[in-house]
């Protein structure tokens, strides 16, 4: 007799080859005749390509080939445009996607120029140093605002201002709600988000086989079928003969899905001209360069409030830096602008972004994805405006909150999918009202004076967010029941430590009756399924799976109608369970489901026209539009006033995200969220020089949270169902990370008294440096 | 300098091996692409991050940041190594898989070794102590929280 496993915190199927060493990772992948790749990067921001010279490299002993852009030939192209800008009037767009490797200019440090090839990695990175470039340097662009004045430097010659992207988007009618408003606040935010970093870094293995005409691709990436799609086209064959598969991932967070990324692109065409597999693995320097990150953005903002705190309107003019390349078109910028809104009511909004080419790498989304940067917009503005106004900054926010009747809410808005910003469903303020019990607000005003009698500066912060997950377009799934009676799925998305072997077992076991431990999970062979988008947005629980689910579902009927044919008995007296189809009433009457595939793949007889044989199906699942979840995160700081020194006594998140399938694994997801969310807050600052260089390009100086930085956080959840898909799932993968900046921001104030000192904190992230040069200059911009 | 080799004998998992190896190779890359030991990760190659953590002699060390000659004549100590010959898990691997200490693990054979090591010299460790000795060791998945658990309930069920 199995258990429930739905909703349960079950353990994880994938855990056991981690935990010994037996997982597959893109470097552990070894072939016979295996030859390793190293590139040539720019070590200039910005430059003109006078000569390159692999001679002397070629002379190296071990080094098999050296590539250049010329040597490309008309394989050399454009990057895709993974991301069309939305259809609404007046944006505009400027396409400049990246290129493999670059030919005329130069236009970020990292930029590859040469692709080398070596008997060993050792060998490759010596060439490197053989090769002689001659490059003519140009003046970087790295400022956004100097980026868009008269007489900058252009990051693309044929454009006539380092304008990538420009979109209005509005409702109501901000003028005439500020007009009538009691005071309007106007203020500029700097955010800075970091680079994911995950502990893996990226890598490509290609193996061409001449005799089978098959490209093999290891990945790690969370796009396989994209990949796979994408590079049939360019090296002309057909996708069947091309086989991506995206094996245990060490960590994505959004930059591992990049379409492509030049080493994507290269090593398979090398493979096929030397017909040897080749591999390369991205160092961590690399990867401060080569992988893509998120970086700031500057909010001039404004909000219109009544006297009593209720907002009128908000307007919002804000520059993106883009990078050097716009592949994934306005993505991020639109998400800072939709998710701004919150989980308020905002009658008139009026927000304008420009996204600007620099010589710096290329920005895609990161775990939030632009997200953070509106979240630390708006709740900066509200706690601004409590103060001005003299309302408790819970109030304000309350007062605020879509009425739980207001849903399906529509925020007359364009969102990143290009669906309508609508919120499918939710009930704000028991969120936040569980938030303040758990933290404690009610008493802290006390508790804060208590602790200042001691000269202790404790302060508090509460942050409310939404967060648009499980965007379409599709995923599928297959379901399969073997003969052993064990379940396989398959799944085109890939996996980077979600839990989905366990989470889509739990799904499917839910159907069929069986145990999670009996069901094997693929994800990420494109050869054992072949449709898919990725692993983005926080949508692989949502969307592929509510296709495992619809698949299960399906085999569970077939396994029904095929046991009532058996038996000669209405499917209605048969019942599923335990591995088993029984007949109710009759013990001792069953047959598992391995045989009942057996059955459905006779040895002999017919299998009826209009039928298939296998006790298997393959569903797809398409949610018109995403399922919004939200949450409060609340935080209690310590801060000494000298040093600046932040000290987290206590975190509490409460979230909504539907239906939980796995509360252990969800909680891990809001873990590591919100421990990005600190770095981000902290510590994680890209320190770029004028001239586009990376000041802090190593793990020892870009610094990211350990386990001493890291506080216990206190988790707790509602549900409220999604109505967009049968399981009533959302997403959760971003929400952890999301609102920490103004948390962080707002806890320190209130611990500093910095507000009544007339000093904001309007920037993240906050160093203690960087609050010592804040607090010093009266919170100007320093 | 490219004919500079030396033959090295050396055990893993106590399993004796030899080898042949250019002085400048890494540990790491002899333990993962010589020997096939492929359960040490390699994160930064700077000695930062901790995922390539080995046990030279029962010590912590960062196979990154040392040459496969200078394991010549030591014992070193692998992931593959941690559970028993019919696997088993050790304590610390069953209270990983039991407190969801791990998401895409690929930091987890660092911790698992760092923290085998710990455990081995701190019986009953505060969690002060655990997040000390794993705050060398960075994680970007898991927050740490299941991990400090995970090594607590280890050291609880070490102690019987």
């Amino acid at each position: 007799m199995s258990t429930r496993s739905f909703g349960q915190p079950v353990k994880r199927n994938e855990d056991r080859k981690l935990l010994t060493g037996q997982a597959l990772f893109v470097d552990d992948v070894e072939l016979p005749g295996l030859l390793h790749v190293a590139f040539l990067r720019s070590q200039v921001a910005h430059a003109r390509i006078v000569n390159i010279d692999v001679s002397r490299a070629l002379q190296r002993r071990g080094v098999i080939a050296a590539y250049t852009a010329d040597d490309l030939g008309t394989y050399w192209r454009h990057g895709p445009l993974l991301v069309p800008p939305p259809p609404i009037s007046g944006a505009i767009f400027h396409e400049r996607t990246h290129v493999p490797l670059a030919k005329d200019k130069v236009r970020h440090v990292g930029e590859p120029l040469v692709m080398v090839i070596a008997e060993s990695r050792y060998i490759a990175e010596d060439a490197l140093d053989d090769i002689d470039v001659e490059l003519e340097q140009l003046p970087a662009v790295v400022d956004l605002e100097r980026a868009l004045a008269p007489g900058s430097a252009l990051v693309h010659d044929d454009l006539d201002s380092n304008i990538s992207a420009h979109l209005r988007q509005s409702k109501g009618d901000y003028a005439t709600a500020a007009a009538k408003a009691h005071r309007v606040l106007r203020r500029r935010f700097l955010y800075e988000h970091g680079i994911s970093s995950p502990i893996e870094t990226r890598g490509v293995v290609a193996q061409w086989d001449a005799r089978a005409s098959q490209m093999t691709i290891w990945d790690t990436t969370q796009a396989p079928v994209f990949v796979r799609n994408g590079l049939a086209a360019m090296l002309g064959l057909n996708e069947r003969n091309v086989r991506v598969i995206a094996p245990f991932v060490g960590g994505g967070f959004g930059p591992k899905i990049m379409m492509f990324y030049p080493e994507e692109v290269l090593l398979p065409w090398a493979s096929m001209r030397l017909n040897r597999p080749l591999k390369w693995i991205e160092d961590r320097l690399e990867h401060f360069f080569a992988t893509t990150h998120e970086r700031g953005q500057i909010h001039d903002a404004e909000i219109a409030v009544a006297a009593d705190g209720r907002i009128l309107g908000i307007k919002d003019v804000f520059l993106h830096d883009g990078g050097a390349y716009d592949p994934y078109g306005l993505t991020v910028p639109i998400n800072s602008q939709c998710t701004l809104l919150g989980p308020y009511v905002v009658p008139a909004y009026d927000s304008t972004f420009t996204q600007v080419f620099t010589n710096l790498p290329i920005v895609t989304p990161y775990r939030g994805a632009g997200r953070q940067h509106g979240v630390f917009v708006i709740e900066r503005l509200l706690d601004l405006a409590a103060h001005e106004l003299g309302i408790d900054r819970a109030e304000i926010r309350r007062i605020n909150l879509i009425p739980p009747d207001a849903f399906p809410y529509n925020n007359e808005i364009i969102y990143q999918d290009f669906a309508p910003l609508s919120y499918d469903s939710g009930n704000y303020e028991p969120v936040l009202d569980m938030a303040l019990d758990a933290i404690g607000y009610a008493g802290f005003k006390q508790q804060q004076a208590a602790a200042l009698a001691q000269g202790r500066h404790i302060g508090i912060g509460l942050a409310c967010y939404v967060e648009g997950t499980g965007i379409g377009p599709y995923e599928g799934a297959k379901v399969q029941v073997q003969s052993n009676g064990k379940v396989s799925i398959a799944t085109g998305i890939g996996t980077q430590g979600q839990g989905h072997f366990t989470v889509f077992a739990q799904i499917a076991a839910e159907q069929l009756g069986v145990e999670v431990t009996d069901i094997d999970v693929v994800t990420g062979d494109t050869d054992q399924f072949y449709w898919g988008a990725g692993t983005f947005a926080s949508r692989g629980a949502v969307v592929a799976g509510n296709a495992v689910n619809e698949a299960a579902k399906v085999v569970r009927q077939k396994a029904l109608k095929l046991a009532g044919e058996l038996f000669e008995c209405s499917e209605d007296d048969l019942v599923l369970k335990g591995g088993k189809v029984s007949i109710t009433g009759v013990p001792g009457k069953f047959i598992t489901l391995g045989d009942l595939a057996g059955h459905a793949n006779p040895m002999r007889g017919a299998v009826k026209p209009g039928s298939e044989p296998g006790l298997e199906a393959t569903q797809y699942f398409g949610p018109p539009s995403g399922a919004t979840a939200n949450g409060v995160h609340a935080i209690i700081v310590e801060v000494d006033p000298r040093t600046f020194d932040v000290n987290i006594l206590k975190y509490v998140v409460v979230h909504d995200c539907g239906t939980v399938i796995n509360p252990m694994i969800l909680a891990g997801q809001i873990h590591g969220g919100v421990a990005q969310g600190i770095g981000n807050a902290f510590f994680e600052k890209l320190a770029w020089d004028d001239q586009g260089q990376l000041l802090n390009a190593s793990l020892a100086d870009y610094l990211l949270p350990t386990s001493l930085d890291v506080p216990r956080m206190e988790l707790s959840h509602t549900v409220t169902p999604s109505p967009l898909n049968p399981m009533g799932i959302k997403g959760a993968g971003e929400a952890g990370a999301i609102p920490v900046g103004p948390l962080f921001a707002q806890a320190i104030e209130d611990a500093l008294g910095l507000l009544a000192q007339g000093i904001e904190l309007r920037e993240i992230p906050l160093s203690p440096s960087r609050l010592y040069e804040l607090t010093r200059n009266g919170g100007e911009r320093g | 300098m490219d004919n500079d080799f030396h033959d090295i004998a050396l055990t893993v998992n106590g399993t004796a091996y030899n080898g042949r190896v250019e002085s400048r190779l890494l540990l790491s890359d002899f333990l993962r692409h010589d020997l096939g030991l492929a359960g040490t990760h390699v994160g930064c190659e700077h000695g930062v991050c901790g995922a390539c953590t080995v046990l030279l002699d029962g010590e912590p060390v960062r196979s990154c940041l040392m040459l496969a000659v200078q394991a010549n004549t030591h014992a070193v100590s692998t992931i593959e190594g941690l559970a028993s010959p019919i696997g088993d898990y050790s304590p610390l691997q069953q209270a990983m898989h039991d407190h969801h200490g791990l998401q895409c693990g690929y930091c987890t054979p660092g911790i698992l070794m760092t923290m085998t090591a710990f455990l081995d010299e701190h019986a009953s460790p505060s969690e002060d102590e655990v997040r000390e000795a794993l705050s060398g060791n960075l994680c970007r998945c898991t927050g740490y929280q299941n991990i400090v658990d995970a090594v607590l309930a280890a050291a609880d069920k070490m102690r019987g």
